[in-house]
């Protein structure tokens, strides 16, 4: 059986953008060479983290067929999903759904919360009688813990940040999805409400066995809700494996400058301790068709020339650096034989 | 719970004046309220807050949004605009110099000089169609400095280097810069004037954790330098663990506790407090969720009593009733929280 969904070596390239600093640059590569396979039976909470301008988005866009990749396919049960017919493009859109940062942009806020859950139940026919679906969004609602009494009759702008992107989820849960696409899910939510909401993501993995792609800048909650990471860097894999390996013990001189970056919630690091200077750090040139983490990298030499391949460690990791070249190479880049083989976890 | 200290609001314990010994106040807020008038009513965004900051501390406060952390260095900045209003309190410089009670004239003059304010969103605040150089010039100048075009140069250049840019940013514009170069032109132009209080509002929320990090050593190195108090505003307990000496949290408008940073967070007294530090994401626990129960507080509903009490796992009956005052607990610790109060001044008949 074909996987749920893959990306076999996409690339984006964008073209015509001015680069920083006003550089001549005709085109930008958002993504280059990305695969990766989601298996639809079993279960992964995988995350694709990185900055602003590591490609996270533009992935996440590409699997969820709102953007064309410039090379490469995206594969939904092993159809192309650029040229699928009508009723596929349905069940794709039922199997696979999206989490946004701020959904309720693109919804009308002249729309009661009602309609925002009857429209896929309508839609998709999920439900036979009035009753039925009125059951369903019950349920929905329960399961991301609102109270659908103090919820339904209510528009957008009466709920908070945290309790509308539950309903987001809630909607989600509906369609009885394979795997949740999540962008930022909780970056515009407060605090507390982060962690209920992550709770919620989380009970759908565990619960519901719903798998997940949780893009994210944040590696703090990575660490909380996933088991494997993905870490981008300007549209290149740094390092990908289990958050254990990666987060707590980072191998690429990216992910580790990355994670000695977080400001840990413990009083008396010397985190803030250090000089006054610009470090360029965004402003990076870096050589065509090398490691475009080279400029910024203490440890850069002449073998930098050339983008290194995913080496994989003994751990079984891998890491795009030539600090491993005497590691073997992850034949064709398949991050599916690092990533895509999570098993539930076992409670 | 030994070393409580039932001292009523506002009264100086012997604790409080050793800790003045070692650090001098430089501004001393009292009773600071500040109310949007709405339809529905009037909403106090900063509800009677007193507050003393310390000559060169680094001071966070933390709040979610709707606490009035941003309102309450708005209004320090005499930056309210209507519906809102400064509606009580005072906020008074080491010389007796008031903030709340400038002419507008005199607000003018006190920015930059007294107080500058770093931005949330660097982007928003440089005027795009400016050189960076003429900018910084030109806030110096409608501040009042005086000099020839050569001087200001000179002190552009100084200044950039102090922040960390090369002299040539002076020539570029905005959008010629990287999140972090925009930064740190803003917090340029914001010590210009050598100013004795920074108030920065979430001032890295826009950049990376990389650059993010790079921006707060600059900001802390000026600090150094100049001697300045830092009123740092935000909801990243990271970084304010990791930036501030001294927090202060916020909710519902109300300063709920004030302490040493790691006082705070290894040990927090006011149950929101404690709710809110455990539900930080840490790379210690995996697949644990500690959210705060409820929902947040609405200004225009406020519940009686303690406005935390409808979420409070310790609520208490008489929390629903008495308002708490601000309780020390130790050197330089406040809790605002009826837990900490004996029940002497509320006769227990009520």
């Amino acid at each position: 059986m074909p996987p749920l969904l893959e990306a076999q070596h996409v690339r984006k390239v964008y073209k015509g953008g001015g680069g920083l600093l006003g550089a001549d640059t005709t085109q930008t590569v958002a993504v280059d060479d990305f695969t990766l396979a989601i298996d639809g039976d079993t279960p992964s909470f995988t995350t694709i983290a990185g900055e602003s301008g590591s490609g996270k988005t533009t992935i996440a866009r590409m699997l969820l067929g709102m953007q064309p990749p410039t090379a490469g396919t995206v594969r939904y049960r092993g159809m192309d999903i650029g040229s699928m017919t009508k009723e596929q493009r349905r069940t794709f859109r039922q199997d696979v759904q999206a989490i946004f940062q701020d959904p309720f942009e693109v919804y009308n806020p002249f729309y009661k919360i009602d309609h925002i859950l009857t429209t896929p139940i309508e839609k998709f026919g999920l439900a036979s009688s009035a009753q039925q679906a009125a059951e369903q969004i019950d349920e929905a609602l329960r399961t991301v813990g609102l109270r659908p009494e103090e919820t339904l009759g209510r528009y957008p702008h009466q709920l908070s940040g945290g309790q509308r992107q539950r309903i987001t989820i809630a909607r989600a849960l509906l369609l009885k999805p394979k795997l949740i696409i999540a962008d930022e899910p909780v970056s515009m939510v407060d605090a507390s409400l982060r962690a209920t909401i992550l709770a919620n993501l989380h009970k759908l993995y565990t619960d519901f066995g719903i798998s997940f792609i949780y893009i994210t800048h944040d590696l703090t909650t990575a660490y909380q809700v996933s088991d494997k990471i993905v870490v981008l860097y300007h549209g290149t894999v740094a390092e990908a494996g289990t958050v254990e390996q990666v987060i707590k013990d980072p191998k690429h001189p990216y992910t580790r400058e990355l994670i000695h970056s977080i400001p840990v919630p413990d009083p008396g690091n010397a985190w803030i301790e250090g000089a006054i200077e610009e470090k360029d750090t965004e402003v990076t040139e870096a050589v065509i068709g090398g490691c475009r983490y080279a400029p910024r990298c203490a440890h850069a030499d002449e073998r930098c020339g050339q983008m290194p391949p995913l080496y994989r460690l003994e751990d079984g990791r891998v890491a795009s650096c030539v600090l491993y070249d005497k590691q073997e190479a992850l034949a064709d880049g398949d991050l599916t034989r690092i990533i895509g083989t999570t098993h539930k976890q076992s409670e | 719970m030994s070393g409580v200290n039932t001292g009523s609001r506002g009264a100086i314990s012997a604790e409080d004046l050793s800790m003045s010994e070692t650090r001098e106040v430089m501004l001393d807020i009292q009773g600071l309220e500040v109310h949007f008038e709405t339809r529905r009513g009037i909403a106090r965004a900063v509800n009677d807050v007193d507050l003393q900051l310390y000559k060169g501390e680094r001071f966070g406060l933390v709040g979610e949004s709707g606490s009035g952390k941003t309102t309450m260095i708005l209004a320090l900045l005499r930056m309210i605009k209507t519906p809102g209003f400064i509606a009580g309190g005072r906020a008074v410089f080491d010389d007796g110099t008031d903030l709340l009670r400038l002419s507008p004239e005199e607000v003018r003059e006190n920015r930059l000089r007294r107080v500058a304010m770093v931005p949330q969103g660097a982007m928003n605040s440089l005027n795009p169609v400016m050189r960076i150089g003429q900018q910084i010039t030109l806030t110096m100048r409608e501040h009042g400095e005086e000099g020839t075009k050569v001087e200001f140069q000179d002190r552009v250049a100084q200044l950039l280097d102090q922040v960390g840019l090369k002299p040539e940013v002076a020539q570029l514009y905005p959008h010629e810069l990287s999140g972090g170069m925009k930064q740190r032109a803003c917090i340029a132009q914001a010590i210009s004037l050598s100013p004795r209080l920074i108030l920065a509002d979430e001032p890295t929320s826009a950049l990376d954790v990389v650059v993010q990090r790079q921006i707060m050593q600059t900001l802390r190195q000026l600090q150094l330098q100049l001697d300045a108090t830092v009123l740092l505003v935000g909801h990243d307990m990271g970084l304010m663990a990791q930036f501030a000496e001294r927090v202060g949290i916020m909710y519902g408008g109300k300063l709920v506790e004030v302490g040493a940073v790691a006082d705070v967070f290894r040990n927090p007294q006011h149950p929101y407090t404690q709710l809110l530090i455990s539900s930080i994401p840490s790379f210690e626990r995996r697949g644990t969720f500690k959210g705060i129960p409820g929902v947040g507080l609405s200004l225009l509903d406020s519940p009686t009593g303690c406005l935390f009490h409808p979420r409070c796992p310790q609520a208490m009956e008489r929390c629903s009733r008495d308002e708490p005052g601000l309780t020390q607990l130790g050197p330089g610790q406040h809790v605002s929280c009826l837990l900490y109060e004996k029940d002497e001044s509320h006769a227990t008949s009520a």
